[in-house]
């Protein structure tokens, strides 16, 4: 039965630029759906009078688990009684966000059926998200999900529903299998999804090439970003091509190259190889002439998280190169040593990046049993005053203490 | 002698209860204080069994109020009926 849509004139100056909008989508499904056509009128309201209208549930959620739905309550459920109740389910997407679309269609019959018929494809976490439905509705959505094989994602502080890109089922690029990789950290940590046991969230995004499509990097307490570590593959036939059809190589390829570890001559590229920095750009910009090393595998690296609590922070290398094949038993176990740690010593709220920050990364590689190396310094020294521990001799500690009296 | 994981349940449900109203237990909280209160007879393995039966068999719930935490059930203030 079509409703009858309530009067939203601000809400309809969204409609007229020359996006997209929301408000239209909402406005479809309100036709349909009493949940909707609340929804519009609530947001026309705290748009005029500049106040949200929301709040939190802590505790609604499916037996057992403890992440993947976020609860939601209107504060005036007498005014807007179709989302007194308008809490939202994460679902694990699938790796690379592959559907068939007869999958898409049974999710959203079940949510037209459970919910508002509203959904959000994808979230920011990557997860597919439903949003609005009631208390009661969400078992029965979790159990109609089930049937056709999806599953809750995570929330709260547990290991949040892991993404990829789309790796070697579209990219050429790709140097290990991200959607394999992905799924098999998914199914290996459901546990640690589902049931938060961590001081706060943490992500795995899996990319796989420095391209960094997921932007993992910035995106995810542990990116796991493909790289190689041979030689960059030269075909020197196509390098002569793009310059015969106008292609500045110095200015567009040489001089754009980080290391500066290349040289162009007008007739031959030249790549010296050991400073190579895997950034992509030559293979970017000359994709038939150039193509990643065949010895791959990834970069593992640790820390990122967007401004929440504190600050931003960017991923910094943890393992330079690692092969990539299941079962990963080596960084599984690797990351059952930061989880560990950061478990027992972690404040509420505190992420990894901010906890290695906290320890000091020498302490943090130390308790996890990881090697130093030069690839793990994010920036140059900038303080004088570097105690290391391999240069003392015994008999220093006397010579430091007598130092002390000046 | 090593504990089982209903010992062990029955250790944090009676933590979460004796904590209810005054403090939220987060899931490492309970593992520290089994840890420090049975030594060797309990690992972190068996707390988080442990964890499991209690959320599962409903006894307990996790929460959500910017971290994570098991409470008993209840009805929250900010509900809707």
């Amino acid at each position: 039965m079509a409703n009858t849509l309530p009067k939203t004139p601000m809400l309809d100056e969204l409609e007229t630029g020359e996006w997209p909008s929301f408000v239209k989508e909402i406005k479809m499904a309100a036709k349909e759906n009493p949940m909707s056509s609340d929804l519009l009128a609530l947001l026309e309201r705290s748009y005029k009078e500049k106040i949200g209208h929301w709040k939190h549930g802590g505790i609604v959620g499916v037996m057992g688990y403890g992440g993947g739905v976020i609860g939601r309550y209107n504060d005036l459920p007498e005014e807007y009684p179709n989302i007194s109740h308008f809490h939202t389910m994460r679902i694990n997407q699938p790796s690379g966000w592959f559907y068939t679309t007869d999958a898409l269609r049974k999710i959203c019959d079940i949510w037209e059926k459970r919910g508002s018929g509203l959904t959000n494809m994808h979230g920011s976490t990557g997860d597919i998200i439903l949003l609005g439905t009631s208390t009661d509705q969400l078992e029965p959505t979790f159990s109609d999900l089930a049937k056709i094989d999806f599953d809750i994602g995570g929330s709260g502080s547990d290991v949040r529903t892991p993404s990829c890109c789309c790796g070697m089922a579209r990219c050429e690029w790709a140097c290990y299998d991200t959607m394999q990789c992905c799924y098999d950290f998914t199914m290996a940590y459901q546990d640690e999804l589902h049931r938060p046991a961590f001081p706060y969230k943490f992500k795995f995004k899996f990319s796989g090439c420095p391209n960094d499509c997921v932007a993992s990097i910035a995106r995810s307490d542990m990116s796991i970003i493909g790289t190689w570590r041979d030689e960059i593959q030269m075909d020197k036939d196509a390098i002569a091509e793009y310059a015969a059809n106008g292609m500045d190589i110095k200015s567009d390829v040489v001089d754009n190259c980080p290391a500066k570890c290349m040289e162009w001559d007008g007739k031959e590229l030249l790549i010296d190889n050991q400073y190579c920095r895997r950034c992509m750009h030559c293979i970017n910009v000359m994709p038939k002439a150039l193509r990643p090393g065949k010895d791959r595998g990834a970069t593992i690296l640790l820390g990122a998280k967007a401004p929440i609590v504190e600050g931003a922070l960017l991923s910094s290398v943890l393992i330079p190169f690692i092969k990539m094949e299941p079962p990963y038993k080596e960084i599984m176990d690797m990351v059952e040593r930061i989880w560990d740690l950061w478990c027992e010593e972690g404040k509420a709220r505190e992420r990894v990046g901010e906890f290695i920050q906290r320890v000091g990364l020498g302490n943090f590689l130390e308790a996890i049993e990881v090697e130093p190396v030069a690839e793990m310094v994010a920036f140059p020294r900038e303080n004088p005053y570097v105690f290391y521990e391999e240069y003392f001799e015994e008999g220093d500690d006397d010579e430091e203490e007598g130092g002390d009296d000046e | 002698m090593a504990k089982t994981v209903e010992e062990i349940a029955e250790a944090m449900f009676k933590m979460v209860k004796d904590a209810t109203g005054m403090k939220k237990l987060k899931p490492t909280d309970l593992i520290k204080a089994m840890k420090e209160l049975y030594g060797d007879d309990v690992d972190k393995k068996l707390c988080k069994e442990a964890i499991k039966q209690l959320v599962n068999s409903g006894t307990c719930v996790y929460t959500y109020f910017g971290g994570s935490f098991i409470e008993l059930p209840h009805r929250e203030g900010a509900a809707n009926d």
